[in-house]
C-alpha cells in the first residue's frame, strides 16, 4: 500500500527540512548527542524497562526475587509440557558427542568447530536449520580489522559503555579480541563481505560507536553468515546431523548432576523422544515472540525464549534479563510490514530522524536504548508522532538523505533488501521516508555462562541471544552476529573437549523437572500454564472457540 | 453494529488449498491463514521476507498463470488460490570449500544438471524476489562465478525456482556454491584484517585491554566521554588525532 494522501501531505514537510539538514550533515554538524547523565534521565522516563508493571519477581528456583519482565515469568513458573514419570530414559532414539540445541547462527558455528575438534554432533532445532534472528540481522558485524584508526580497546569502550558498565568484562575481552578472527573465518569460508576493489573491507559507524567497524554484506549481512554456515555445515553430513522441526523441551542430567541430552518433540508427529549426549550447547536464541508489553517484534517465528525455560528448570542462574532490547526503527506502515526491522545501517549511511513537523529530535546515533526512548517522548509527551491509518504512531526515517550525501542509486545498491520490499508495496524508499516506532528486538539477557560458554552444569554449554553479560543492559548493533559467531565457535571447541576429556557417564534422570514442579506447588503456583512455549499462536481467536473437540479420537483432535 | 469512525475492514474471499475463508483485505497470505485458523508450524519463518520458509503458489480463475510469492509478503487478492510449498527435496553436494576452485569444472563436476537448462525462464518467472535466475544459471554454464554470484545475491532460498525447473536443476544450491566461490577465491583478501588477527595473536592490545578490564566504573565512563569518535562524513582512510591505543 502506498502513503496516504494524509501521509504524502505530511512527507512535504520533510522535503521542507531536507536540504537544509543535508547540507549540515556535509559541514559534519551533528545534532548534540547526549551525556551520560541525559542518557540516564531519558531511560528512566520514557524507556519501556522502567514503566509500571515491567518487571515482576521469580517466585521459584535459583532466580527466586529477581524482577523481569512478567511474560517471561510466566514462562518460568509453568509445568514441563510433558510429564517427567512418562518419559522411558532407557529408550534412546539418538546418541551424540555433541547435542546443539538451535540451529541458528550460534548453534550452527558450534557445530563446525565441535565437528573440528573430532566431535560427532546433532543439532536439534524447532523449525528448520538456519530459521532463526541471525537470519534477519541486516546491519552488520562489528570488528576492529583497521589498526590505522581502530582497535580492540575502542571496541571494548564501546561495547562496555553501551551496556552501561555492568558487562562481564571477560566475556567483552573475549568478544572483541576474537573479533576480528571471527571476520577472517567469514571471510575464509565464502561470506560475500561488501568491499572496495582492493580488498578492503566497507565498514560503517553504527549507534554507539566511536569508529566505523560495522561490516556488512549489502543490508542481508545475517542472511550472507547463515546461509554460509548452513552450507559449510551441510558439508559434513556424517559428523553434523540435523534434526529439523524437533525442538528440544527437557534437558535431561544424569546421576552426577551432569548435563547429558534432552527430551525432544517432534512438531509434526507429536511423539517425544530422548536423545543422550557427552555435552550439550544451549543455542535456542531470543524471545521477541514473546510480545513483551504487547510491543510489535523484528523477531523470527520460534523466538520463544525455550532456552531460558529449559536451563533455569536444570538450575543454571539467569542474569540481565531486567532489560528489554527495543530496536528504535522497526517498520509501522504499511500494516504489512509492522514490526518489521528497518537496519540501523540507514542511521549508520547519516538519515536523520524527524517528528511530525520535519524536525529533528535526537541524534541518529545513540545506543539503541536511548534512540528508542526519545521516539517514545516525541510521539506520546510531546505529542509529535506522525499518526498511521490504522491508529498507530511513528517518526520519519529519512533514507532519500543517503542518495543525496552518497550519490543517487546509494539507497538501491545498499539497501536492496529493503529496497525491492518497500517497492512492492509501492513505496521508494530512495525518494519517500520510512515510517518507524520502537520494536521488540533482543533479549538482553539470558543464561549466566563465563567466557569458555559453560554454565553452572558440568556438560551444559551456552551461546548467543541465549545468554546474558556480553552485552550487559544494551547490545549494540553489530555485536550480536558478532557474539553467535564468537561464542557459538568457543562453546562448540569447548562441548568438544568436555565429551572426549571430562564425560562421565551416569544414570539418565528428569529428577530436576519433578524438583521444579514441586517447587512451584510449594510456592503455591497452581497453573495449568506449560512452557517452553515453543511457537506464538496467531490464530484467530473466533476459530478457538469453535474448536470444540472434547478430547483426542485416534490422531483427530 | 461497527462503532461509528471505525470502518469495518472488508472481507475478500481467498481460497487456501481450494477451500474458502473470508479474510481482511488488508492482509498478507500468512496472516490470512492464521485469521483463518491455521496453526502454521511449516510455511513460516522470519514472517519478514528473507528465510524463504513461505514460498507459495497461486492462481485466479480463468486464469492461465501460475503466480508465485512469499507468504509473509504478499498482500490476499480476491479468489486467488493458493498453496504454500514449505519444503521441496533438493539437490545438495558435498564439496570441500578449501579444495574446490573458482572455475566452470567446480560447476560441472557438482552440478552437471546445471548443463541440461532449457532457457525456458521458468526459473526466473518464479522466483519472489525477482532474481534474474536464468541469467545466472546461464553463467554458471559458462563458468562466471562473479556474476553468478552477484545476480544471484538476493536469493532467499525458498526452493520455488527448483519446484517449478523442468531440467531439474536446483538453482539456489548451485548459486550458493558460486557465491561462496566468488567470496573466497574472486574477491580480494582484505589484508587489514590479516594484519589486525596477527596483532591480536601476538598480544599487542593484551595490556591496555586488562587495565581496561580492572579500570572502575568512574574511570570507565571518562575515558568513554572522551572517545574521539570518528565523523561520519569521513573517508576511508581517517585517522584519529590520539594513537595511543592504536
Amino acid at each position: 500500500m502506498p502513503y496516504t494522501r494524509e501521509l504524502k501531505e505530511l512527507i512535504r514537510k520533510v522535503e521542507a527540512t531536507r536540504p537544509a539538514r543535508v547540507e549540515r550533515k556535509k559541514r559534519g554538524e551533528e545534532f548534540p548527542l547526549l551525556s551520560l547523565k541525559e542518557r540516564e534521565e531519558r531511560l528512566r522516563k520514557y524507556h519501556p524497562d522502567f514503566v509500571e508493571g515491567a518487571r515482576r519477581e521469580i517466585r521459584v528456583g535459583v532466580n527466586k526475587g529477581y524482577a523481569i519482565s512478567p511474560e517471561i515469568v510466566d514462562l518460568l513458573e509453568a509445568r514441563s509440557r510433558v510429564d517427567p514419570d512418562l518419559i522411558d530414559l532407557t529408550k534412546i532414539a539418538y546418541e551424540t558427542d555433541v547435542l546443539i540445541i538451535g540451529g541458528g547462527g550460534a548453534g550452527t558455528a558450534a557445530a563446525l568447530t565441535a565437528r573440528e575438534r573430532g566431535a560427532k554432533v546433532l543439532i536439534a532445532t524447532k523449525l528448520r536449520h538456519g530459521d532463526a534472528n541471525t537470519m534477519m540481522a541486516e546491519g552488520g558485524i562489528q570488528a576492529a580489522t583497521k589498526g590505522t584508526k581502530d582497535s580492540p580497546y575502542f571496541h571494548y569502550l564501546d561495547v562496555i559503555g553501551g551496556g552501561h558498565f555492568k558487562n562481564d568484562p571477560e566475556l567483552v575481552y573475549t568478544l572483541v579480541t576474537e573479533a576480528p578472527k571471527v571476520i577472517a573465518w567469514l571471510e575464509s569460508l565464502g561470506c560475500m563481505f561488501t568491499k572496495f576493489p582492493d580488498g578492503r573491507l566497507k565498514t560503517l559507524h553504527g549507534g554507539g560507536t566511536c569508529r566505523k567497524r560495522m561490516h556488512y554484506a549489502a543490508d542481508i549481512t545475517g542472511a550472507e553468515i547463515m546461509r554460509t554456515l548452513r552450507d559449510e555445515a551441510r558439508n559434513h553430513p556424517e559428523e553434523i546431523k540435523v534434526l529439523e522441526f524437533s525442538p528440544a523441551v527437557e534437558l535431561i542430567l544424569n546421576e552426577h548432576g551432569h548435563c547429558s541430552g534432552a527430551v525432544l518433540y517432534n512438531l509434526e508427529t507429536e511423539e517425544y523422544f530422548v536423545v543422550k549426549a557427552k555435552a550439550v550447547i544451549m543455542a535456542t536464541g531470543g524471545s521477541g515472540r514473546l510480545h513483551i508489553q504487547g510491543f510489535m517484534t523484528t523477531n523470527h517465528y520460534g523466538a520463544t525464549g525455550d532456552g531460558l525455560v529449559m536451563g533455569y528448570r536444570a538450575g543454571v542462574k539467569l542474569c540481565f534479563l531486567h532489560t528489554v532490547q527495543y530496536h528504535p526503527t522497526g517498520a509501522v506502515f504499511p500494516e504489512q510490514a509492522e514490526g518489521l526491522l528497518i537496519t540501523e545501517k540507514f542511521r549508520g549511511a547519516g538519515a536523520n530522524v524527524l517528528n511530525i513537523d520535519g524536525e529533528q529530535f535526537v541524534n541518529e546515533r545513540e545506543p539503541r536504548d536511548v534512540e528508542s526512548a526519545s521516539f517514545i517522548r516525541e510521539c506520546t509527551e510531546r505529542g509529535k508522532g506522525v499518526p498511521t491509518p490504522t491508529g498507530k504512531v511513528g517518526v520519519w526515517l529519512d533514507s532519500p538523505m543517503i542518495d543525496m550525501l552518497w550519490g543517487e542509486g546509494t539507497v538501491k545498491r545498499e539497501f536492496p533488501g529493503k529496497y525491492i520490499l518497500f517497492k512492492r508495496y509501492g513505496i521508494d524508499i530512495s525518494k519517500e521516508p520510512i515510517l518507524v516506532y520502537p520494536t521488540l528486538h533482543y533479549q538482553n539477557g539470558g543464561l549466566e555462562y563465563n567466557c569458555r560458554c559453560e554454565t553452572s552444569v558440568p556438560g551444559f554449554f551456552a551461546a548467543g541471544e541465549v545468554t546474558g553479560g556480553v552485552h550487559g543492559e544494551n547490545r549494540l548493533m553489530g555485536n550480536s552476529l558478532l557474539d553467535v559467531c564468537v561464542f557459538g565457535r568457543i562453546a562448540g571447541e569447548n562441548a568438544a573437549i568436555y565429551a572426549k576429556e571430562k564425560f562421565k557417564d551416569g544414570k539418565l534422570t528428569l529428577d530436576h523437572v519433578r524438583r521444579y514442579h514441586r517447587e512451584l506447588e510449594e510456592a503455591g503456583i497452581v497453573t495449568d500454564r506449560v512452557a517452553p512455549m515453543l511457537l506464538p499462536d496467531y490464530t484467530n481467536p473466533k476459530v478457538r472457540e469453535r474448536q470444540l473437540t472434547t478430547h483426542y479420537l485416534g490422531t483427530l483432535r | 453494529m461497527e462503532e461509528q469512525g471505525v470502518k469495518k475492514e472488508e472481507l475478500v474471499p481467498i481460497f487456501i488449498m481450494g477451500k474458502r475463508y473470508d479474510v481482511p483485505s488488508s492482509l498478507t497470505i500468512q496472516k490470512a491463514m492464521e485469521y483463518a485458523g491455521y496453526q502454521l508450524i511449516r510455511g513460516c519463518g522470519c514472517r519478514g521476507g528473507i528465510c524463504g520458509a513461505c514460498g507459495t503458489v497461486y492462481r485466479f480463475p480463468g486464469s492461465y498463470k501460475i503466480e508465485v510469492g512469499l507468504a509473509c509478503q504478499t498482500v490476499v487478492q480476491p479468489n486467488m488460490y493458493l498453496a504454500q510449498i514449505p519444503f521441496f527435496p533438493a539437490t545438495k553436494r558435498v564439496y570441500d570449500i578449501e579444495k574446490v576452485k573458482p572455475s566452470i569444472e567446480t560447476i560441472v563436476k557438482y552440478y552437471p544438471e546445471v548443463l541440461r537448462c532449457l532457457q525456458c525462464n521458468t526459473c526466473t518467472k518464479s522466483c519472489p524476489m525477482d532474481i534474474e535466475v536464468m541469467d545466472y544459471i546461464a553463467a554458471a554454464m559458462r563458468g562466471d562465478i562473479a556474476r553468478l554470484a552477484e545476480l544471484s545475491f538476493d536469493c532467499v532460498m525458498c526452493g520455488l525456482c527448483t519446484a517449478r525447473c523442468p531440467a531439474e536443476i536446483c538453482q539456489y544450491n548451485v548459486a550458493i556454491l558460486g557465491r561462496r566461490l566468488y567470496g573466497k577465491y574472486i574477491l580480494p583478501k582484505a589484508e587489514h584484517l590479516t594484519e589486525m588477527v596477527e596483532q591480536v595473536r601476538q598480544g599487542k592490545y593484551e595490556q591496555m585491554l586488562r587495565e581496561l578490564m580492572d579500570t572502575n566504573e568512574e574511570t570507565l565512563k571518562k575515558l568513554y566521554n572522551e572517545r574521539e569518535i570518528e565523523p561520519e562524513q569521513a573517508d576511508e582512510f581517517w585517522e584519529p588525532k590520539d594513537k595511543s591505543f592504536l
